[in-house]
């Protein structure tokens, strides 16, 4: 019994780490960019919704209204002002402009909310929970995490497959220069991957802070976890990043659940299992 | 050539003569510090040591070897955690155990180079990343140093490097000014060397060093390891100064990666100056800025997002473009004995 | 019959292009009249490939030295002037590999410009490519994918039709295959400059012929006023 809930656990868990996991992969699908700020952005999509839910005394579920749609703008303004001038044959801007970025957030949201870790209650849903079976219970707000996971990564790969915006970022991805033949400009067409990136970011975060405390200082765990996500499951394979996500959420859990201090770690080793066994990830697919 | 003329290949240019005589005036008159320098004088001056090594292995991989880590906190909190295992577990003298921990961390960074250079590009990035978080999780398990909260070096590991405080200072300092000078010249004969030359036809176009029968992927890891070595060193020297070692200052992403590659970035990518000169310019503005605290890493970002994006050589790139000017040539130049230079 | 006497479609005055710092265009004036077919041939590297780039957006030039329909395009962003009416099918077809047969078509479809072409004349044009319009267009032959770059390009109802080399590559039964579609394309209005190193099929196709050597123009004229030892000289600069 013990075990199941450890297992169950860590696939709710999961379900976060592959939100996080499907924005990275959206924007390195599409331009091939890797956003090092990645997860300073979801915690600030956090504090975001931390501050909207105080201000406006509203839910954080009510919140994802306000936090989205701002998310994505925010991601598309990004893009468009400095991450579409750092693309390019040359890793370096690219790499060290989101790496600044990463340390601007950071720091800009340790000056405003100081290093004191916060939490979104999210009222008497935080403590309700189902019966799966003779033993089994899950919380109904993980529960709800995990299907808001799932049904993000299946609405992601319907934009990209069966959508014009879709076809727009493969096609772009495919060929630039020939994209733009198309009529399609590259520049806006990065700012809407980046912007669905941050929208799915939003979703994340606020997620991210109604399940446990957060403090500004941990974006780069919430990057490399996503990170580790996409290279376990495969990359440009968005199914194999929600794959991903579960295992790495259930290694998590196993870890903790061997020794509280482990769980990290164990989630770090068994990402470095797959890439010593199996560098392509389990689910690879080589274009999105 | 038709006609025998004779040939030498030779580095220097006038000017780079005058900069290196220049150059070691500046090394003696540093050296001498302990005795014209007060106590803070000396720390300071090692930091800044410290911090142009560091900037300067970084510009090694990323600049010249084209790679991008932002792990290699890992080894500076390696060489330090590594320092203080020898000394505290071992009772090695910190002098000794300073070389062994970059030995050490080298031989550590070949299995982790297997592992890390099966991402490429961007992904290698954030896998040095998790790297490095592993190590400051696994440091933090080690109960032996105090796990998560860290150990301080004993009084008797302190009176073994020197008997009295002031003599210790001074050949702290010393050690710190040999080590930053060894890993300058260093890089500088390895940019020198065939490896060297390697590099650089990679930097200019990989497919091209392949074909040319350069094993590119010999020369990276090579680099990676060698920068391993010279990263874990400095890191063990920086904690031996402080006598204090925890997980997170030892593998910290914002002191020992952020403003190294602020630093490099600034100073200018791709040079051996640009290290150089980056850390001075963090040091002035750290002086003057010093209450801003976060702000100042804030701005430190901004700046180097700047330069990145509107003068991607950096401070030192502009001066020499504007100059010609290098200290360190590491281009050379074919003299025909009548005079001419050509390159 | 187009009537070359009426305002030009395209007129290209002087232009000069470059790839980086070398040189590939040095002058080169064209017009095309509304409807009308227009060769472009050369040796290979004489700068066929580079005036098409120009035009379409590609590559940067003045302002002034290409016009449509009276308005500077010269230098305009590529998505700008395909938005304008110019569509462009890439050398060596540039079709998205990740795409279907069917997606690549209606990308080229996707600014909506209102016109004759729908996914449906396309497939009425090229039969063939109805039939494997679920398939990844990797998967077909090297002429059915030149059908499938020529469908997307109409799938944009274009003013002008850019084809660059759409017989590189391919078995002269099925250039002339291809061919063959051509007059339904320009039935339709349409202005079509071919650029060919194979002039047969480029000369019988085109209405008048623009012949580019090391970058200027050579010779220009009507085909049918043209010898062949004319156009072997401009060709060859012989
Ligand atoms: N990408 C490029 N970079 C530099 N020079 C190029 C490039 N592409 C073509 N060129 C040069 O420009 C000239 C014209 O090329 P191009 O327009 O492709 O000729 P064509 O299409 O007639 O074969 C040639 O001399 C060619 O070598
Ligand atoms: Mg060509």
């Amino acid at each position: 019994m013990d075990w199941i809930n450890v297992i169950i656990q860590g696939v709710l868990v999961g379900g976060l780490y592959a939100m996080f996991a499907a924005g990275l992969s959206l924007i390195f699908g599409v331009m091939r960019l890797v956003n090092i700020a990645h997860g300073d952005l979801i915690v600030l999509a956090a504090y975001l919704a931390l501050v909207i839910t105080q201000t406006l005394g509203i839910g954080p579920l009510t919140a994802l209204l306000i936090v989205v749609p701002a998310m994505a703008l925010i991601g598309y303004l990004l893009q468009r002002i400095l991450l579409n001038r750092t693309l390019g044959d040359d890793l370096l801007p690219p790499l060290l402009v989101t790496f600044g970025l990463s340390v601007i957030i950071q720091n800009g949201l340790l000056t405003v909310f100081t290093a004191d870790s916060v939490k979104l209650q999210a009222g008497a849903i935080e403590v309700d929970t189902v019966r799966l079976a003779e033993g089994i219970y899950v919380g109904v707000l993980p529960l709800l995490q995990f299907a808001v996971a799932v049904a993000v990564i299946g609405g992601l790969q319907f934009v990209f497959y069966r959508t014009a915006l879709g076809r727009a970022f493969r096609a772009t991805a495919d060929d630039p220069a020939v994209a733009q033949l198309m009529g399609l400009d590259n520049r806006h067409v990065f700012a809407l991957a980046m912007a669905l990136s941050l929208a799915v970011v939003a979703i994340a975060g606020v997620f991210l802070a109604v399940r446990a405390n957060f403090d500004p200082s941990q974006g780069p765990a919430r990057l490399i976890f996503g990170f580790e996500a996409v290279i376990v499951g495969g990359l440009g394979s968005l199914w194999g990043t929600l794959a991903g996500g579960l295992i790495l959420g259930v290694a998590q859990a196993i870890g903790a659940h061997l020794n509280p201090g482990w769980q990290i770690l164990a989630g770090h080793i068994a990402f470095l299992i797959v890439l010593a066994v199996r560098p392509q990830g389990l689910f690879p697919k080589v274009r999105m | 050539m038709s006609d025998s003329k004779r040939v030498r290949v030779v580095f220097e240019s006038r000017a780079s003569r005058i900069a290196l005589v220049l150059f070691a005036l500046g090394v003696i008159a540093l050296a001498a510090a302990p005795y014209w320098g007060g106590r803070d004088d000396l720390q300071l001056l090692a930091e800044i040591y410290a911090y142009a090594a560091l900037a300067s292995l970084w510009n090694l991989l990323a600049g010249y070897a084209g790679l991008v880590s932002v792990g290699q906190q890992a080894y500076v909190g390696l060489g330090a955690y590594l320092l203080f295992a020898l000394a505290i577990l071992l009772g090695l003298s910190p002098l000794w155990a300073l070389p062994l921990a970059g030995i050490i961390s080298g031989l550590v960074a070949m299995p982790v180079a297997g592992l890390v250079f099966r991402l490429r590009g961007h992904y290698f990035a954030i896998g040095t990343w998790i790297v490095a978080e592993v190590f400051r999780l696994a440091a933090s398990q080690v109960s032996l140093l105090g796990g998560g909260s860290g150990t301080s070096l004993p009084a008797s590991m302190i009176i073994a490097i020197a008997p009295s405080r002031a003599l210790r200072d001074a050949v702290e300092y010393w050690v710190a000014l040999a080590l930053a000078l060894t890993i300058l010249v260093a890089i500088v004969l390895l940019l020198r060397s065939r490896y060297g030359l390697a590099l650089k036809a990679i930097r200019d176009s990989e497919v091209a060093a392949r074909c040319s029968g350069i094993d590119v992927m010999r020369t990276k890891v090579l680099v990676y390891i060698v920068t391993a070595c010279g990263t874990a060193m400095v890191g063990a020297l920086i904690f031996l100064q402080r006598l204090r070692i925890s997980p997170d200052a030892a593998f910290s992403v914002n002191d020992w990666t952020a403003f190294v590659i602020f630093i490099t970035v600034i100073g200018g990518i791709g040079r051996i100056e640009g290290p150089i000169i980056g850390t001075i310019i963090f040091f002035v503005l750290r002086q003057t800025l010093a209450d801003l605290g976060t702000l100042y890493l804030m701005m430190l970002g901004l700046v180097a997002i700047a330069v990145m994006l509107t003068a991607p050589k950096g401070v030192w790139g502009l001066i020499a473009e504007r100059f010609g000017f290098s200290v360190f040539p590491l281009e050379r130049r074919v003299i025909l004995d009548d005079g001419t230079a050509r390159k | 019959m187009p009537d070359p006497s009426a305002a030009p479609l395209l007129a290209v005055r002087g232009l000069d292009a470059f790839y980086g710092d070398i040189q590939a265009l040095f002058g080169v004036s064209m017009q095309v009249a509304p409807g009308e077919a227009v060769a472009v041939i050369g040796a290979n590297g004489a700068g066929k490939s580079a005036l098409l780039k120009s035009i379409a957006g590609l590559l940067r030039a003045p302002r002034d030295a290409i016009v449509c329909e009276g308005e500077p395009i010269g230098g305009m962003a590529a998505f700008a002037v395909a938005a304008r009416g110019i569509a462009l099918v890439p050398e060596g077809r540039g079709l998205f590999p990740s795409l279907s047969v069917e997606e690549n078509l209606m990308i080229g479809g996707q600014l909506k410009r209102a016109g004759p072409w729908s996914l449906q004349r396309v497939f009425e044009l090229f039969p063939v490519l109805a039939e494997r319009r679920n398939l990844p267009s990797t998967a077909l032959s090297g002429g059915q994918q030149q059908m499938v770059a020529l469908g997307r390009a109409l799938m944009a109802n274009p003013k002008l039709l850019l084809c660059d080399e759409i017989s590189l590559g391919l078995a002269p039964i099925v250039v002339r295959d291809i061919y063959a579609r051509l007059p339904a394309i320009l039935a339709q209005g349409t202005s079509i400059i071919l650029v060919e190193q194979d002039i047969v099929q480029a000369l019988k196709a085109a209405q008048r012929v623009y012949c580019l050597q090391e970058g200027r123009v050579a010779l220009e004229g009507a085909t049918k006023a043209l010898t062949r030892e004319q156009i072997a000289a401009a060709y060859f600069g012989v």
